[in-house]
């Protein structure tokens, strides 16, 4: 081990080594891994923003789905209201109709059974009189008992 | 075991020379002349005016790997995705980037990338102790001497530049000198003198205090020198003795089958240790300097 010109030049050769690290090569790495850090942690900053804002959005659609599920219920229950109410209008149409049927079938009834029950009178005065004439023995001079059979026919 | 007839201690110290090339000395038959010197003693005369060619040549060989790799991913540095090997850089920057902020309170850019060079230079650097003690030694003869003409005995070749204290200090000093200037920068004359003379000991009576400062410069000069002598020789000793060991280890292959089997079992059992060395030395040596550093630029401590 003999101490000589090497140690010089070991030192220049350091310090020259040291400048060109200094100079060219520490830098441009340095620089990239901040840079790369920085990316890094923008890129989490967006996740976190994202993640944030999907929360909102699954809130605010949770929130959408009720306020729609309620007005569907409310569609719903207005809807049945309605049908409700056009089944019972229905029902009194109906209702009316039959009553008004009935009412037309009752008067032509009447009308039938009037006009039977003035046929049978005329025949029963027919009868009457020719029932009158047998007991009698002898005509019945209708025109002269017209006003007393019409007043019998009447009380039929 | 490069040669025929070496002994044991020949093959050991063959191993622990370095490539010399200097200027031999007065006396000499090519005195004042440059050349390779061709053993140990020669290298040892010639003094301070030598180089090791082996340690030059590997530090910066492994250093200028170490700056392509690392400036091939740092032109094509993407903040996207990163690939393998800019993962793999990246991964070490972010390493040294959180070493350097959490023990370095001020404000300098290029304490980080000092660091980052420390860290990766000197692992490389420690890990061509991981390489068998024989192969690049041995190629190196083989080129010494079919290209050079050489005698194979006299190429000396020592591969792992951290077992040279030449290399330590030289980075050590390196890293003395930043701290001396910037404590001079930070601190300014009068507050590095204060730092050097004002502690441990220090009294309200001025007359005291006068014989204090002798006995505080002394204490504060020694820990000042301590700090780069204990940051190159810590290295330099543990990259030497895990050298030492793998040679002994390969002078094992000399002594037969069974021998050689139980040395091939220790080199690996010992290399696999040792990757744990070489990393933990590079980084020590990485946080020492930036605490260093960062004592540097403390102003106004209370001890």
């Amino acid at each position: 081990m003999n101490i000589n010109l090497t140690l010089i030049g070991q030192s220049i050769t350091f310090a020259l080594f040291v400048w060109f690290c200094y100079a060219f090569i520490w830098p441009p790495l340095i620089n990239a891994l901040a840079a790369r850090k920085k990316q890094i942690a923008d890129g989490l900053a967006a996740a976190e923003r994202g993640e944030h804002e999907q929360e909102l959005a699954k809130k605010k659609a949770a929130e959408q789905l009720k306020e729609a599920k309620g007005q569907a219920a409310d569609i719903i229950a207005q809807a049945q209201k309605r049908a409700n109410e056009i089944v019972d209008e229905a029902k009194d149409d109906a209702r009316t109709e039959a009553e008004r049927i009935k009412l037309g079938a009752n008067a032509e009834i009447e009308q039938e059974v009037n006009r039977a029950r003035e046929h049978l009178r005329k025949e029963v005065v027919v009868l009457a009189i020719s029932g009158a004439e047998k007991v009698l023995k002898r005509e019945v001079d209708t025109k002269a008992h017209a006003a007393t059979l019409e007043e019998l026919a009447a009380q039929l | 075991m490069s040669g025929e007839a070496q002994t044991a201690g020949e093959y050991i110290k063959h191993h622990l020379q370095n490539l010399t090339y200097g200027k031999f000395p007065q006396g000499h038959e090519h005195a004042g002349q440059w050349g390779f010197a061709h053993n140990a003693q020669e290298a040892k005369e010639m003094g301070f005016m030598a180089i090791h060619v082996d340690t030059m040549f590997w530090s910066i060989l492994l250093g200028v790997l170490f700056l392509y790799l690392f400036r091939k991913v740092a032109k094509t540095a993407t903040t996207g995705v990163p690939g393998g090997m800019q993962n793999f850089v990246e991964m070490i920057v972010e390493f040294v980037d959180s070493s350097v902020k959490g023990a370095f309170s001020g404000r300098n850019a290029m304490v980080a990338p000092m660091a980052l060079t420390i860290f990766i230079w000197v692992f490389l650097i420690n890990a061509m102790d991981l390489v068998p003690v024989d192969w690049l030694p041995q190629v190196a003869s083989l080129i010494g001497h079919h290209v050079f003409g050489m005698d194979p005995h006299h190429v000396y070749f020592k591969v792992v530049p951290s077992t040279d204290p030449n290399a330590t200090f030289g980075m050590a000093l390196a890293v003395f000198a930043l701290t001396i200037f910037y404590s001079f920068k930070i601190k300014g004359p009068i507050g590095f003198a204060s730092e050097l003379t004002l502690h441990p000991f220090s009294s309200n009576n001025k007359i005291l205090q006068l014989v204090f400062i002798p006995i505080n410069f002394l204490l504060e000069f020694v820990a000042l020198l301590a700090k780069p002598l204990s940051l190159s020789l810590r290295l330099y000793g543990n990259m030497f003795a895990g050298e030492m060991i793998f040679i002994l280890i390969a002078l094992m292959y000399g002594g037969g089958l069974a021998l050689g089997i139980f040395g091939g079992v220790l080199q690996m059992g010992w290399a696999i240790f040792h990757v744990l060395i070489i990393t933990l030395q590079a980084y020590i040596f990485m946080v020492l300097t930036i605490v260093y550093m960062d004592l540097a630029y403390q102003t106004g401590e209370e001890h």
